[in-house]
């Protein structure tokens, strides 16, 4: 068992879609939330092969993409000083801040690094102890335990010369905003299969209750994305809404308890601004008071940020599903991965990047 | 960082006035350059007959049409598993010559070293330059060396510019490309940008890969030999298949259909891919070709590849068609489509 | 937002005060760090993000969840049954 080609097995795949089809009868709306899903589905070509009622909503699970743009430019701002060594993962290198990107920052002198893991960040304070190591910790809760651990080690081991920009965002408010949403066309929601490795399952269900839709949570690989479908498609049917689990094997019930431990004790819940979709209360985390000692924001006085979004830029509305790329009229135009408007087309995630790199044939004229 | 590497072949520089890195007065021109290229680079270049050091060198005539190719090589780290610049750095112009049907015959190699790179690196390099332009066929027959300050570069940079001769009838060239030719790979992909990564600073993996750092004029040669008429043929190097076959997609202004499944990748490069995030037909190949060919050629074509030693694991992976000119795209293992695009810049590893 | 993958835990150590694991992704191996999952063995399959083991992965749910996918449509086609709520057996509804 090696857990990955098991689960992209082609004969599989025709099963379930055949089963897809088999039990649709009419059209429905249903929204992945997780980037990684979103790229599963495009590149895999699993959206072109569900029956033609069924429309598949991108949502806004894609942490680079909705990073808020002031966090953008103050991370810009920290990591021109020269006594700074800038870490951070490298989808972030490309993101478009209000004038420039870390490559720019980087073409220009500054200490980029990327690194893989937060903790290459802190090693790289303990080898360079007369400068200061900021790592950009950004993501979901998929990602805050790393940032969380390595912040804690941080401050076990004395290790001043670190600190951590944090930016982290939450699913389930993200999924309770898509809903509140008056133009929202969402029905069921495949949730994140690994933001619930580490959470568990417990948020959805008063979710699933409280807005009447079927939650799944859905795993990344291609039939684990199809049976995450397979499984929404019929409670719709069926005139159910519940939570189930269909990545059982890599999530269970109560999720990782000691990660959710160190979380609490590191973050506490904050209001989160959503790149182009707004501010969404308690719904994302920042370093608890605890921790302030290691707050990149409170250790580095950054003024006079003054945010400015590209005015053709649709980025908020492909990350609420309002639109797809192809309808945003600067894609594939003055919009493309190597001059992006927004982040949607720089993440390897966001929806237009993946539309772009893999969808463009849909686009392009065939004579 | 250089425990891999095989130290056979390498004669010891001494007397080099025990000096352990290069300095700034072995760029010098005199005494110590003349030392540097005396007891370092031509031990090293045994199969050239670089007796005669001036300043250009003087070549027979050649009968026909040259190819004329010129590569710089800055690779980090500089040794990897598999290989180093110095392979590179000859295998890459010698490849670019094989890619318009050429015999390479001549390269020249221009050294741009750092101060303070060790005198034993520097050694390595030499030595493995020297046996790949022997094992690619090719004499070394004049060169340059340059010392910089260490402000201005780390290690050692490579040129190479190579001249080839071009048999008469050949015509390769990505503009040939048509409607109906067949796609055809070498091997197995994404062997040399995985073994790079692997020992990249802030990566570090651990992984049985090695660079594929090959020269494939005798593959070429093989492939002519059949008669068939190739039409293009391209080296995947950096930005790998998605690169190369875009560009000759958007240059012929064809289409081109390729089948997943089909397309030759490693389990040990696709594993790394998907711990880093990357696209394996975007990861770079030093060892391999892609060829169009006509279609009525492509079995014989295949045949004489899998016959070589660069090429056993030769596969047809798709076709040329006159649909969405310029534009790639592969039919994915479930049988839907996707656009198989230009990489942009940098493959970085990601999160998401 | 959630790259990770699954490997095999080839051995275990402590760095700088922190558990840690060699992990075997196929081939390619690399260092990851195991806070999260202390009482990991060897031999065991984890879920690796940014250098985390995040979740242990269970293999009774996985060969269920595979067992589940190939009966699915075969079953049908032979007995004209209704389709499956769920997949598989003991992996957990919810």
């Amino acid at each position: 068992m090696r857990y990955l080609d098991e689960f992209g097995d082609p004969d599989l795949a025709q099963r379930l879609l055949e089963q897809i089809h088999a039990v649709t009868t009419r059209p429905w709306a249903l929204m992945e939330v997780c980037g990684g899903q979103t790229h599963s589905i495009i590149r895999h070509g699993i959206d072109q092969l569900l029956p033609p009622g069924v429309e598949m909503i991108h949502g806004p699970g894609c942490p680079v993409c909705v990073t808020p743009l002031e966090t953008i430019d103050r991370a810009l701002a920290i990591a021109r000083r020269p006594e700074v060594v800038f870490c951070s993962f490298g989808d972030m290198l490309r993101v478009p801040g209000s004038r420039e990107d870390l490559f720019t920052v980087r073409a220009e002198g500054g200490d980029v690094r990327v690194v893989y893991s937060p903790l290459d960040a802190l090693q790289i304070a303990r080898e360079n102890p007369d400068r200061q190591v900021v790592f950009f910790g950004i993501g979901f809760e998929t990602t805050a335990p790393a940032n969380a651990l390595t912040v804690h080690q941080a401050r076990e081991q004395g290790i001043e010369n670190f600190s951590l920009l944090v930016s982290h965002v939450l699913v389930p408010p993200a999924i309770a905003a898509i809903m509140e949403s008056p133009t929202c066309r969402v029905q069921a929601f495949l949730a994140a299969g690994h933001v619930c490795s580490v959470m568990g399952t417990g948020d959805y269900p008063p979710l699933a209750e409280r807005y009447g839709i079927p939650i799944v949570v859905t795993g990344f690989e291609p039939l684990d994305v199809l049976e995450g479908i397979r499984l929404a498609i019929l409670q719709l049917e069926q005139g159910r809404h519940e939570l189930e689990n269909a990545y059982a094997r890599a999530v269970p019930a109560e999720g990782n308890p000691t990660a959710k431990a160190m979380l609490s004790d590191v973050f506490e819940v904050t209001d989160r601004t959503w790149r182009g979709i707004g501010t969404i209360p308690q719904s994302g985390w920042r370093l608890s008071s605890r921790y302030a000692a290691y707050d990149a924001e409170l250790r580095f006085d950054v003024v006079d940020i003054r945010t400015e979004e590209s005015t053709l830029c649709r980025a908020g509305e492909v990350l609420q599903g309002l639109i797809t790329p192809p309808d945003c009229a600067a894609f594939g135009a003055e919009c493309t991965p190597r001059r992006p408007l927004g982040a949607t087309m720089v993440s390897a995630e966001g929806a237009c990047a993946a539309y772009y790199a893999y969808r463009r044939l849909d686009v392009v004229e065939v004579p | 960082m250089t425990e891999d590497l095989d130290f056979e072949g390498w004669t010891c520089p001494m007397p080099l006035r025990d000096t352990p890195t290069v300095v700034m007065g072995h760029g010098g021109g005199g005494a110590m350059s003349a030392e540097l290229i005396e007891h370092v680079f031509l031990p090293a270049f045994t199969g050239s007959h670089a007796d005669d050091l001036r300043d250009s060198a003087v070549l027979p005539p050649l009968p026909g049409r040259l190819a004329f190719s010129t590569d710089s090589y800055v690779v980090k780290p500089m040794f990897f598993p598999g290989g180093s610049i110095g392979d590179l750095a000859v295998n890459g112009t010698v490849n670019d010559l094989a890619m318009s049907g050429a015999r390479p015959l001549y390269l020249s190699t221009a050294f741009i070293i750092a101060e303070g790179t060790p005198m034993a690196d520097l050694g390595r390099i030499a030595a493995a330059v020297g046996a790949a332009a022997d094992r690619a066929g090719v004499r070394l027959v004049t060169g340059d060396t340059k010392v910089v300050d260490h402000a201005s570069g780390d290690g050692v940079f490579i040129n190479t510019a190579g001249i080839g001769l071009i048999p008469d009838g050949v015509d390769i060239g990505p503009a040939r490309a048509r409607p109906r030719d067949a796609i055809l790979v070498s091997g197995e992909l994404g062997l040399h940008g995985i073994a790079v990564l692997s020992r990249r600073e802030g990566l570090e993996f651990g992984t049985a890969v090695e660079s594929d750092s090959a020269p494939l004029a005798g593959l070429v040669a093989a492939m002519l030999d059949t008669g068939a008429d190739v039409h293009v043929l391209r080296d995947p190097t950096r930005g790998g298949l998605a690169a190369s076959l875009n560009e000759i997609a958007r240059t012929a202004g064809v289409g081109m259909e390729l089948v997943e499944r089909d397309i030759p990748v490693p389990e040990a490069v696709r594993d790394a891919c998907g711990l880093l995030g990357l696209d394996p037909l975007q990861v770079a190949n030093e060892g391999k070709l892609v060829a169009l060919v006509p279609a009525e050629a492509a079995e014989a074509v295949l045949a004489a590849m899998r016959a070589h030693e660069h090429g056993h694991l030769s596969r047809r992976i798709g076709t040329v068609v006159d649909g969405h000119p310029g534009v790639v795209v592969a039919r994915t293992g479930l049988g839907a489509t996707r656009v198989l695009d230009l990489p942009i810049g940098e493959q970085l590893p990601r999160i998401c | 937002m959630c790259l990770a993958v699954p490997g095999r835990v080839e051995s275990v150590y402590t760095e700088n005060d922190t558990a840690m694991a060699k992990v075997d992704f196929g081939g390619v191996t690399k260092a990851v760090c195991l806070a999260y999952l202390p009482e990991t063995t060897v031999g065991e399959y984890v879920i690796v993000h940014v250098g985390f083991a995040i979740q242990r992965l269970d293999e009774r749910s996985a060969l269920d969840s595979l067992a589940g996918f190939a009966r699915l449509g075969g079953l049908t086609e032979a007995l004209g049954e209704e389709p499956e709520s769920a997949a598989g057996g003991g992996g957990g509804l919810r």
